[in-house]
């Protein structure tokens, strides 16, 4: 992986950013409610409402509105929020590490239970293990995000009521945290209680969100994993007698690992995306739940500039992938 | 010797897929049509009086009502029968539409390049950056709710899941010995699209089509379930576990049988879906 290629990839971000831009834009501007009609309180004038509409820049054409919030949000300048009446950077920022530390969570379980389930379903296969393996990663590709989200709060919350169903963190407790990443901050602060009631308000989102991607990546490793066991250099590995999980894990996974990865990034913004929903569920306070929220309130600045931040995080996650990739193949390492 | 058995053995598992997933699709297809005969009861009609009553596996519950009531006393199996019109009108109409939308861009894209295959790949490379559920969101937000807003926001979404295939199939097919025999006898370019390559596009096309339908039945319960699907009074699954959410602890099957409803359709398209793909493409096994 070289350094050009990198900067290549940055350049090309660009005019995807651009485009997402320019869509959002005009879109939201053909928005048949009237997001002044929602702010205004009741008496308002006529001259009120024209005065509102001047302040938000909803008085110009389109074109001319899309240029002046264009060369604002070049500054860092998203605009205000019209419902919260807060700046958008500062409204996104503050929710933005929950969201992370959800998708981050849920990203490191759906690898970790992905790999380990594909590895099972290889070691016995065509034995009962790989049954249930293949019966689950079937079952889980009929079931997406948001109703593994409502089973959980359905068993978990309800009939046997053992975790919280929502929020992040409990409200009785009183927080001395200085950043928003609750969870890092704690454990490396050693608050070990607080830490726990965290993950114990996360779990369920966070494997709900896991779930449809565990079963892709169980679903592409088993079957690039059953061709690599094949290979001659597995048999040789065979010969040489080396003990089966030695070889599976060792020699076999890493080579059985790159299409997965090569697949894995379209499959990473799924489970970002699906953020939205699941926090909405979950009353969890991230930037997915701001979402739905300011589609509802039809707060336009707000929603410019939660899409943007999606997209942005959406080609981070595409990048990071690409490049683990380029590591992992040797054959387009050195391209 | 093992070869021919297990390809046969993968062959045969495909059929049963297939012809489960189209028994079940079939069923669902037939309570849709004739869901006036087979609901028991006028799923909009109310009836404050028996609110939230218990299914039939439950004590005290009444035997006119086989699953229950909701919170307005509507009979849960005829809004369940009434949904089921939803789920597939959107399933059908949504998945077809964006997959022509998706397949002309594509076809279009991968075989004349140029510059219409860097718009059409930049346009894909945009839409991929958008969080789907939230675009599907303001979408209908935008459209306004309706069964018509639901269709064209799923259409507007995932074009781009038959394009990238599509364009990609293109290309590899372009470059096969067939077209350029067909260049060199002196074939129209059009005739070549649809006559050559559009035959060795389709049974990628049939398979993403019928995985394309459970990705709307589960789009348009999203919507529901976000309020934004159709009109709040009309029966959708999506609706009724939204309804069923509120009241969960009262009431815990009112959300739980929609639930069961979605994944029992999706699961039909999907094994439909990965049997088809399994036998029409003998190449694509994997």
């Amino acid at each position: 992986m070289s350094f050009p290629f990198l900067l290549r990839r940055l350049v090309l971000v660009i005019p995807t950013l651009i485009g997402v831009s320019i869509i959002v834009f005009v879109l939201l501007r053909v928005v048949p409610g009237d997001p002044i009609m929602m702010m205004i309180p009741p008496g308002a004038t006529e001259d009120d409402i024209d005065h509102l509409r001047q302040l938000y820049g909803l008085d110009k054409p389109i074109l001319e509105q899309y240029f002046d919030w264009f060369s604002e949000v070049l500054k860092g300048d998203f605009g205000t929020s019209i419902s919260l009446r807060q700046d958008v950077v500062e409204l996104i920022l503050s929710r933005l590490p929950a969201t992370i530390e959800l998708a981050v969570a849920a990203m490191f379980i759906s690898v970790i239970l992905g790999t380990l389930l594909a590895l099972i379903g290889t070691f016995w296969s065509n034995r009962w293990p790989e049954i249930i393996v293949d019966g689950f990663t079937g079952l889980n590709q009929a079931i997406p995000d948001f109703l593994w989200g409502l089973i959980f709060i359905l068993v978990l919350g309800v009939l046997w009521p053992l975790l919280p169903v929502s929020g992040r963190i409990d409200p009785r407790i009183s927080l001395d945290l200085v950043s928003q990443f609750y969870i890092a901050e704690s454990l490396i602060r050693g608050e070990f209680s607080v830490f726990l009631t965290l993950i114990k308000h996360m779990i369920m989102p966070a494997i709900a969100l896991a779930l449809p991607l565990t079963a892709v990546i169980s679903r592409s490793l088993k079957a690039s994993l059953r061709e690599t066991m094949t290979q001659d250099y597995i048999r040789m590995a065979q010969i040489k007698g080396f003990g089966p999980w030695r070889i599976l894990i060792v020699e076999a996974l890493r080579n059985a690992m790159i299409p997965t990865v090569a697949l894995s990034g379209v499959q990473f913004n799924f489970l970002l995306g699906g953020t939205v929903l699941i926090e909405r569920i979950f009353s969890y306070p991230g930037i997915g739940n701001m979402s739905i929220g300011a589609v509802i309130d039809r707060d336009l600045p707000l929603i410019q500039g939660l899409i943007i931040t999606f997209a942005i995080l959406f080609i981070i996650t595409n990048l990071v992938i690409d490049m683990s990739y380029r590591t992992l193949n040797p054959r387009v390492r050195n391209e | 010797m093992s070869e021919p058995t297990q390809s046969r053995r993968v062959h045969q598992s495909s059929l049963i897929r297939v012809w489960l997933g189209g028994i079940v699709i079939g069923l669902f297809f037939l309570i849709a049509v004739f869901a006036p005969w087979i609901a028991p009861h006028d799923p909009l009609k109310q009836d404050l009086f028996s609110g939230l009553m218990a299914p039939f596996w439950l004590d005290n519950h009444d035997p006119a009502f086989l699953l229950g009531t909701d919170s307005l006393g509507r009979d849960v199996l005829s809004r369940l029968i009434y949904g089921t019109q939803v789920a597939l009108i959107v399933a059908f109409i949504a998945a077809s539409l964006a997959a022509l939308l998706g397949t002309v861009l594509g076809l279009l894209a991968g075989y004349y390049g140029g510059w219409l295959d860097t718009v059409v790949s930049r346009l894909v490379e945009i839409w991929m950056a958008f969080p789907p559920v939230l675009l599907s969101i303001v979408l209908v937000a935008v459209i306004g709710t309706g069964l018509h807003s639901v269709v064209i926001a799923i259409v507007i979404i995932d074009w781009t899941r038959f394009c990238r295939v599509v364009r990609a199939e293109t290309l590899v097919q372009r470059e096969q010995e067939y077209i350029s025999s067909a260049v060199s006898i002196g074939f129209e370019r059009w005739t070549i699209l649809w006559r050559e390559i559009l035959p060795n596009v389709l049974p990628l096309l049939v398979t993403l089509l019928t995985l394309e339908m459970g990705i709307a039945v589960i789009v348009e319960a999203i919507l529901s379930f976000v309020g934004l699907s159709v009109s709040s009074d009309q029966a959708t699954w999506g609706g009724l576990i939204q309804e069923g959410r509120q009241y969960v602890h009262s009431a815990w099957w009112v959300m739980s049988l929609p639930m069961i409803c979605i994944i029992i359709a999706v699961l039909a398209f999907n094994a439909l879906g990965d049997g088809l793909r399994a036998i029409l493409d003998p190449v694509m096994r994997r």
